[in-house]
C-alpha cells in the first residue's frame, strides 16, 4: 500500500499535452502543406461516385442503443469486481493472522454479487437483446413464405385462366 | 534558481521520459506497418515493399511524406470542429497509456551524485516507466476505451451513410469486447493482488510456470480474442469492411488525418500487446537472466527491455499472422459471439479464479 502522490500522476498531463500537441500539429500541417484543389463534387459525402441520396443524420437501429444501455450497467459491475480482485487474497492473510472471517465474508458477498449480475445477464439473454438480426431473420422467412403462397396462387389462377 | 530547479525536478524527469517513451512507440508502429506489408506479402507468395532504401526500410517515412503532401479534404456537409476533433481524439487516447508501460526493471546501479544542485541525493533507481501509478491496469483500461469517441464521432461527423454505419459498428463492437476484456483481468489482478503492472511482473517472476498465462488459460485466450475486436484487427475489423462499407467511419478522411486513425490504431494494437505481455507472459521477466547479470545492473536492464520487445513484438506478429488467415466475421455473429460466448466464459473465468484462490489460500 503506497503513499497516494500527486507527483506520480503529473506524468499522464505531460503525455496528454505532448500526445494532443502532436496530434493538433499533425492536423495543422496537413491543412497547410497539403494542396486545395476543391470542386463541389469532391466536397460532395462519398457514396460510391453517385450522388447522395437523403441525408446521414437519419434514424438507426434502436439495437446500438440497448447494447450501449447494457454495456453500462455491466461494465459498472465488472469495475466493481476490480477492488475486490485486488484486495481478496490480502483478506484471506488477514483472516489468517487474526482470525476474522473478513475473507470468507467477501467470498460470499462477491459470489452474491455475481448471481445477481447473472439474473441480469439471463433476463437481458431472454428478452432478446443479443439477438443480432434474429428478428429481422424470422420476418425476412415469412415474408418470403408469404411471397412463395402468391407465387403458387397466382401460378393455378393462371392455369386456371388458360384451361 | 535552485529552489525552482528542485520542485521542477520531476517534470523535467517526466518530460523526458514521455518524448523517449513517445519515439519508441512510434519506431515501432511505424515499423509494424512495414513488418505487416511485408509479412502479408510473404503469406500470400508475394515480396512486400522494396523499393523505398534497402529491403524497403525506409518506407514507412516514405509513406509520411505521402500523406503530408495529400490534399486534406472538408466535405461540406460535415460537422466541421468535430469533424477535426475525432482523429485528433483517436490518436491522443491512443497514445495516453504509454507512460505506465514497464519497458525493464528499475536500475539501481548508477550514482546521480553528479547531478547539480544536489538533485540526484534521493535517487535510488530509476525505473524503466515513466508514471508509477498503482492502478495502471485501470488507468489503461479506461484511457483506450475513451478511444470508442474518437471513431463513433468521426462517423456520425463526417454525414456520409457508410461512416455512419461504421461508426456506430465499431462503437457497438469495442464496448461489446470491452467487457469481455475486463473481466478478462480480473483474473490476473486477483492472483497478483495489485493493479501496478511492475507489482504484476514481479508476482510472476520466480519461475515461467507463474506466469499467468497457465493457471488463466482461459483469461488469456478472452483477452487475446478482445484486443483482436478492440483494436478493429482482421477477424473483427467490421467497422472498415470494405465490401459493405467502403472504409467505415474513415471514409471521408484523407491525408494526415486519415494517418492519425491509423496510427491511433497500431498504437493501440501495440498497446494490448504490451498489457497481454504484462498480464499474461511475465513482462519483461525471463528466466535466468539474474544468474547472468547483477539485477539491477544497466546490462540486465537493456537485456530484460529486449525481451520485452521480443514478447510485445511476438504478439504484433499474431496480429499479422491471424490477418493474414482468418476471414471476415459478419457483424450480427460477431456481436452473438461477444455478448452470449466471451462474456459468460470471462464471467466463468472470474468465477472459477475467486473459487480456486479461496480454498487454495483458506
Amino acid at each position: 500500500m503506497n503513499d497516494f502522490n500527486i507527483i506520480d500522476y503529473a506524468p499522464i498531463g505531460i503525455m496528454f499535452i505532448v500526445a494532443f500537441g502532436f496530434a493538433a500539429s499533425q492536423i495543422l500541417v496537413t491543412q497547410l502543406v497539403g494542396p486545395r484543389k476543391r470542386t463541389a463534387t469532391k466536397l460532395m459525402p462519398y457514396e460510391c461516385g453517385k450522388d447522395p441520396v437523403g441525408s446521414a443524420r437519419d434514424r438507426f437501429s434502436i439495437k446500438f442503443y440497448t447494447v450501449a444501455v447494457i454495456f453500462l450497467l455491466f461494465d459498472i459491475e465488472v469495475l466493481f469486481m476490480i477492488p475486490f480482485a485486488v484486495a481478496f487474497k490480502y483478506l484471506l492473510d488477514q483472516e489468517k493472522l487474526s482470525g476474522v472471517a473478513f475473507g470468507t465474508i467477501a467470498f460470499i458477498e462477491i459470489l452474491v454479487f455475481i448471481s445477481t449480475l447473472v439474473v441480469g445477464y439471463i433476463y437481458v439473454w431472454k428478452k432478446g437483446t443479443f439477438d443480432w438480426g434474429l428478428q429481422a431473420r424470422a420476418e425476412a422467412r415469412e415474408e418470403a413464405k408469404q411471397a412463395l403462397k402468391e407465387r403458387k396462387q397466382q401460378a393455378i389462377r393462371d392455369f386456371q385462366r388458360a384451361a | 534558481m535552485e529552489e525552482i530547479l528542485k520542485t521542477a525536478f520531476p517534470l523535467i524527469v517526466a518530460v523526458v521520459g514521455c518524448s523517449i517513451a513517445f519515439v519508441i512507440v512510434m519506431g515501432v508502429v511505424a515499423y509494424t506497418v512495414l513488418a505487416e506489408r511485408k509479412v502479408l506479402g510473404w503469406i500470400q507468395g508475394r515480396i512486400g515493399p522494396n523499393r523505398v532504401g534497402p529491403w524497403g526500410v525506409l518506407q514507412p517515412f516514405a509513406d509520411l511524406l505521402k500523406f503530408i503532401f495529400k490534399e486534406d479534404l472538408v466535405p461540406d456537409k460535415s460537422t466541421k470542429f468535430i469533424y477535426f476533433l475525432a482523429p485528433v481524439l483517436a490518436v491522443t487516447c491512443a497514445m495516453m497509456p504509454m507512460v505506465v508501460y514497464p519497458f525493464g526493471p528499475a536500475i539501481t546501479t548508477i550514482d546521480w551524485s553528479f547531478l547539480p544542485f544536489g538533485l540526484g541525493e534521493g535517487i535510488r533507481q530509476l525505473p524503466l516507466v515513466v508514471a508509477r501509478i498503482d492502478v495502471a491496469v485501470l488507468y489503461v483500461l479506461g484511457v483506450t476505451s475513451v478511444g470508442v469517441y474518437g471513431i463513433a464521432l468521426a462517423g456520425w461527423s463526417s454525414n456520409n451513410k457508410y461512416s455512419l454505419m461504421g461508426g456506430l459498428r465499431s462503437s457497438a463492437q469495442m464496448i461489446s469486447y470491452e467487457l469481455a476484456m475486463g473481466a478478462s483481468v480480473i483474473g490476473v489482478v486477483m492472483l497478483a493482488g495489485t493493479l501496478e503492472l511492475n507489482g504484476i511482473i514481479e508476482a510472476q517472476s520466480k519461475s515461467p510456470f507463474r506466469w499467468y498465462i497457465i493457471p488463466q488459460f482461459i483469461g488469456f485466450l478472452v483477452f487475446l480474442i478482445a484486443a483482436f475486436a478492440e483494436t478493429n484487427r482482421v477477424p473483427f475489423d467490421l467497422p472498415e469492411a470494405e465490401t459493405e462499407l467502403v472504409a467505415g467511419f474513415h471514409t471521408e478522411y484523407s491525408a494526415l488525418k486519415f494517418a492519425l486513425f491509423f496510427m491511433g490504431e497500431y498504437i493501440n494494437m501495440f498497446t494490448v500487446s504490451v498489457m497481454g505481455t504484462v498480464l499474461f507472459l511475465g513482462g519483461w521477466y525471463m528466466p535466468g537472466l539474474s544468474h547472468l547479470f547483477t539485477v539491477g545492473s544497466i546490462p540486465y536492464a537493456v537485456v530484460s527491455f529486449l525481451i520485452f520487445m521480443v514478447k510485445v513484438c511476438g504478439f504484433l506478429f499474431l496480429y499479422i499472422w491471424i490477418r493474414g488467415t482468418l476471414p471476415r466475421f459478419r457483424f450480427d455473429q460477431l456481436m452473438n459471439f461477444g455478448w452470449k460466448f466471451l462474456l459468460p466464459l470471462a464471467l466463468v473465468n472470474v468465477l472459477l479464479t475467486i473459487i480456486v484462490v479461496y480454498f487454495l489460500n483458506s
